[in-house]
């Protein structure tokens, strides 16, 4: 395919996704899906994520980007979608959260070739 | 999802056109819908909503919840023209999120010196329109005031169904310019889409009003496409 004039493909994660897949690489892509409240990235977004734990793209301000790639690994190995839901961080809570006082959800999926 | 689905949607976005992909929450599994794609049901209504708005959303559709992520190509400006207008047309649109290319054939204004940071074809419009051709994503402003010059590329806009299509000239220059298109082949309907005078009616006098009133009328164009049809439909 050749490169289009209208798409940043160095750093387009869905463009990323499939050279990796290409490439024969295991890849996980997460999406937001729903937002509430102030978010840092439109529902829509992607970070698309390697069975190695290398990922482009994001879906948070980097708030929750860890805990995505950690259960993306776990899509990966079992090929079953997962919807994730992240809130304000709470200290008393393990889970990491957005500090910007939103909340969001994120849909987890497999790329099956 | 199925790795097909991205490599078709891919091949959509590089060809800067918008596309839909529709996953379902509950079972998994994705399917792509283009701009023209025939949709059945509530999904249809669905469909066209994020088409238009370019918001994706979770909708519930005959109980299942459903996914629809817009994939809608950037706008972008397309000057035709590298006048004192577009100098300040073109920094301008950038900043509201339109990107802008300016097109003239005359080198002596298309210089970087004039347009700094602004992707400049010191070229005639049909030779880049070759290359990069027109789309719906794209509004188009022709301010040379020249026939040679700009009624080529607004024959072009209106054939590719350009989302805004802007024409400087005052009425009896754009009566002239009519005449010219029909005979070029232009509908009568089509011609209707040119906004001429250019711009919304701010009462601009300078280049740089000209402009404000320019990019406003654009971003209008841009909000409110898909509209127009509908209304004419009703």
């Amino acid at each position: 395919m050749e490169a289009s004039a209208y798409i940043d493909e160095a750093r387009d994660p869905l463009i990323i996704a499939e050279g990796w897949v290409k490439d024969g690489r295991e890849v996980a892509l997460a999406t937001v899906v729903e937002t509430w409240g102030s978010a840092p990235r439109p529902v829509g977004s992607h970070l698309v994520i390697d069975a190695e734990g290398n990922f482009q793209g994001s879906v948070s301000g980097g708030c929750v980007e860890g805990a995505v790639v950690t259960e993306a690994i776990d899509v990966i190995e079992t090929g079953k979608a997962k919807m994730l839901e992240f809130g304000v961080a709470d200290e008393t809570a393990w889970r990491v959260g957005l500090s910007c006082g939103g909340r969001i959800k994120v849909y987890v999926e497999r790329l099956d070739s | 999802m199925d790795i097909k689905i991205l490599e078709k949607l891919n091949a959509e976005r590089r060809a800067r056109r918008a596309a839909i992909v529709v996953t379902d929450m509950d079972e998994g599994g994705a399917r792509l819908v283009r701009q023209g794609d025939p949709v059945d049901g509530e999904l249809a209504t669905a469909v066209a909503r994020v088409l238009r708005t370019g918001k994706s959303e979770l909708v519930q559709v005959e109980g299942r919840t459903l996914f629809l992520n817009a994939h809608l190509p950037n706008p972008r400006l397309v000057v035709i023209g590298a006048v004192h207008i577009s100098q300040a047309l073109a920094p301008m649109a950038r900043i509201a999120g339109y990107p802008v290319e300016i097109i003239d054939p005359r080198s002596a204004f298309a210089t970087p010196e004039r347009f700094p940071e602004i992707m400049l074809h010191a070229e005639w419009p049909q030779d880049v329109l070759e290359r990069q051709p027109l789309d719906s994503y794209t509004a188009l402003a022709a301010v040379t005031h020249d026939p040679k010059v700009d009624d080529m590329p607004l024959k072009a806009a209106l054939d590719a169904g350009c989302f805004y299509i802007g024409a400087l000239g005052s009425r009896k220059t754009h009566a002239r310019r009519v005449e010219r298109l029909l005979a070029m082949g232009a509908t009568p309907q089509q011609i209707e889409r040119i906004h001429s005078p250019i711009g919304i009616d701010i009462g601009a006098a300078s280049p740089a009003e000209i402009a404000v009133a320019v990019l406003a009328e654009v971003v209008r164009a841009f909000r409110s496409r898909g509209l127009e049809a509908k209304e004419a439909a009703a």
